[in-house]
């Protein structure tokens, strides 16, 4: 029972890391088609800014980290992204591969690539102790702000008129268009989003890790990219189940599987998303009308 | 129609965007042969990525779908050739645990490099039979999983391939000639693949899918014989650069490379053969020299060293700019054209 419970905060803290980085990879797929690999990188330049400010006060760091990563998501969107958002997918798929290989790199060059350690609001760190069960606080303070962020971004596409145009625009860009919905507008708060998201995240995953380098987004990047598509193509509500989804099955094999396996967990993780992929090309959890037309 | 052998001026015509950067590769390795022992390595080096990205070009630029999962074919080729022919006295202690039919036997390299072909294709085609299936995203996503799964398995399973640890011995054949025949051969293997029939079906496939089925063209079919030929010379890729320095490791297969080689393709052009070669040249130079900067450079009494990493950050910024400015790559998806003054030197009518 207790190592149940354990093992049920644990997915949903895993999980909800990953779908806080589907859902920003999400928001701007769904109006675009581009998957943005450099998420990752805004996570991890948002940590290395933490780790910058954090000697004066720590509030103060979260929220200059945060404002800055807002900021490289729009420059790097007016920079790298606008100039090829008519190519295919394919291309700008290999833009956004390039931008995050940049980014990293420009990392190495300012940090050098060796992992530096950097404790971040250690008091996360300490268990909740209930009974027998030890929870820490950290993992419910994840999923806590996860819900906190999807409650509210659900609120602004319902509510706001930005939230609106935006759903407008995921479902056809083209016609959201002609109905007055502005692109460059609506593509820069959805990159906006996706900013602020990246820097939740890496909060989350600094206190976590401990360790920040300049390759620490890509895993992460990987993950919420796989989730995105498995969760079903443009669809957000399938993106934050993919996430889910990908984060409990993580968590399971790693409890689940006998010890020789362990090694190869991340195997099954991305055997079963070809599965996906094959079985049900359009997601588990597909939007109505992400269809690709002829 | 009645068969009938080509005039001088289809054949010239026919032959010439191979012959042509055949010439030029051949003339510039000879012109590497001539410089200092460094430099040798670095032609070496830069003529096994060519085996990598032609290869990877013989599936991606024929068929217009992105494979991020090419590296896995390297991986393959560079642990199967080693399997094979590191000699036994080497296995005995840095790989004792490998099953008996493998630690007890060493094969010629060049069968081995045959062998590790086959073992690289058979995966392969095993895998693109349910990978060819899909297209865009979907196929990159699929390749990449394919890829990571390979990487997992090969760096977990420490009695075959040592683990995340160097499989060592492998014997140094490769030199700045075995290299450029290496190149020369998978030039031309991708050559004769794209004036094929199955290759000019691919081809037709990539401008619109819909119409080349419309047409009777076989897609899938297709992708998955273009997939099985570029895995092979992806691996045979592999194979050199085990043999070139004596050694494999699972993290130079993995998300590295498959950048490099990609941004090769993409500068040069994905459309064309000649976009794989000088694309591959191009990268090759400029990373050398950002890689010399890295180093230092010497200006009178005074040195000069960029910080490390500025070779990526250089490849990447390039990939972008090309990205952003010429999207079709250098040479925008086109082999090399026919000089005009060599046509009238033939006597052939221009066009």
């Amino acid at each position: 029972m207790t190592t149940a419970i354990q093992v049920i905060v644990d997915a949903l803290s895993v999980g909800s890391l990953y779908a806080l980085t589907a859902l920003g990879i999400g928001l701007i797929f769904g109006i675009m088609r581009l998957i943005n690999f450099a998420h990752g990188e805004f996570v991890m330049i948002g940590a290395y800014m933490l780790m910058a400010i954090v000697a004066q006060y720590e509030p103060l760091a979260i929220i200059v980290a945060m404002v800055l990563v807002v900021v490289l998501a729009l420059f790097s969107e007016r920079i790298a992204f606008r100039p090829v958002r008519n190519a295919s997918p394919t291309t700008m798929l290999v833009t956004s591969f390039a931008v995050s290989y940049f980014l990293q790199y420009l990392f190495v060059m300012i940090y050098g690539a060796r992992p530096k350690g950097f404790e971040f609001l250690a008091g996360l760190a300490e268990p909740f102790v209930i009974g027998t069960i030890r929870i820490p606080k950290l993992n419910v303070a994840i999923v806590a702000v996860t819900i906190v962020l999807l409650a509210g971004l659900a609120l602004f596409l319902t509510r706001s008129r930005f939230g609106v145009q935006m759903r407008a625009a995921a479902l056809n860009f083209r016609m959201a268009r002609l109905l007055g919905v502005r692109a460059d507008r609506v593509i820069a708060v959805a990159f906006a989003l996706s900013g602020i998201l990246a820097g939740v995240t890496a909060i989350f995953i600094t206190v976590q890790g401990g360790t920040l380098s300049p390759g620490m987004g890509v895993q992460l990047a990987l993950i919420g990219f796989v989730a995105t598509i498995i969760g079903g193509m443009g669809s957000l509500i399938g993106a934050v189940l993919g996430g889910y989804f990908i984060g409990v099955v993580t968590v399971l094999l790693q409890f689940g599987l006998p010890l020789e396996m362990r090694p190869y967990r991340e195997a099954f993780v991305f055997a079963a998303v070809i599965l996906v992929l094959l079985a049900r090309p359009q997601g588990l959890f597909r939007g109505a009308e992400a269809r690709e037309r002829v | 129609m009645q068969a009938r052998l080509p005039s001088l001026e289809e054949a010239v015509r026919g032959v010439w965007p191979l012959l042509s950067l055949a010439v030029i590769l051949v003339v510039l390795v000879a012109l590497c042969s001539l410089g200092p022992v460094v430099l040798q390595r670095v032609a070496t080096d830069a003529l096994i990525k060519l085996v990598m990205v032609v290869g990877l070009y013989v599936f991606v630029g024929n068929s217009g779908v992105l494979s991020f999962g090419h590296a896995s074919f390297m991986m393959l080729g560079g642990y199967g050739a080693a399997w094979l022919d590191v000699p036994v006295r080497y296995k005995s202690i840095l790989m004792d645990e490998l099953p008996a039919f493998l630690g007890k036997a060493e094969f010629h390299p060049g069968l081995a490099a045959l062998a590790a072909m086959g073992w690289a294709g058979a995966f392969a085609f095993l895998i693109g039979i349910p990978l060819m299936r899909l297209s865009g995203i979907g196929a990159a996503i699929g390749t990449f999983s394919w890829l990571t799964i390979v990487f997992v398995v090969h760096a977990g399973w420490e009695e075959m391939t040592g683990g995340t640890s160097s499989f060592n011995g492998l014997p140094i054949y490769v030199d700045l000639w075995v290299a450029l025949i290496a190149a020369l051969f998978v030039m031309l293997v991708a050559y004769v693949f794209q004036t094929s029939k199955l290759g000019l079906a691919l081809r037709a496939s990539r401008e619109d899918e819909a119409a080349a089925r419309a047409i009777g063209v076989n897609v899938w079919r297709a992708r998955i014989a273009s997939f099985v030929v570029s895995a092979m010379l992806v691996a045979l890729g592999g194979v050199l650069q085990g043999h070139f320095l004596g050694t494999v490791n699972v993290t130079q297969f993995y998300i590295g490379i498959t950048f490099i080689t990609i941004a090769m393709l993409v500068i040069g052009g994905t459309g064309s053969l000649a976009g794989a070669v000088i694309g591959t040249v191009v990268v090759s130079v400029i990373a050398e020299l950002l890689r010399q900067l890295e180093n230092g450079v010497d200006i009178g009494a005074l040195t000069l060293a960029a910080p490390a990493g500025l070779r990526e950050l250089g490849l990447a910024g390039a990939m972008m700019l090309i990205l952003i400015f010429r999207p079709a790559g250098l040479t925008g998806g086109r082999e090399l054209p026919f000089p005009a003054f060599l046509g009238a030197a033939l006597g052939l009518r221009p066009r």
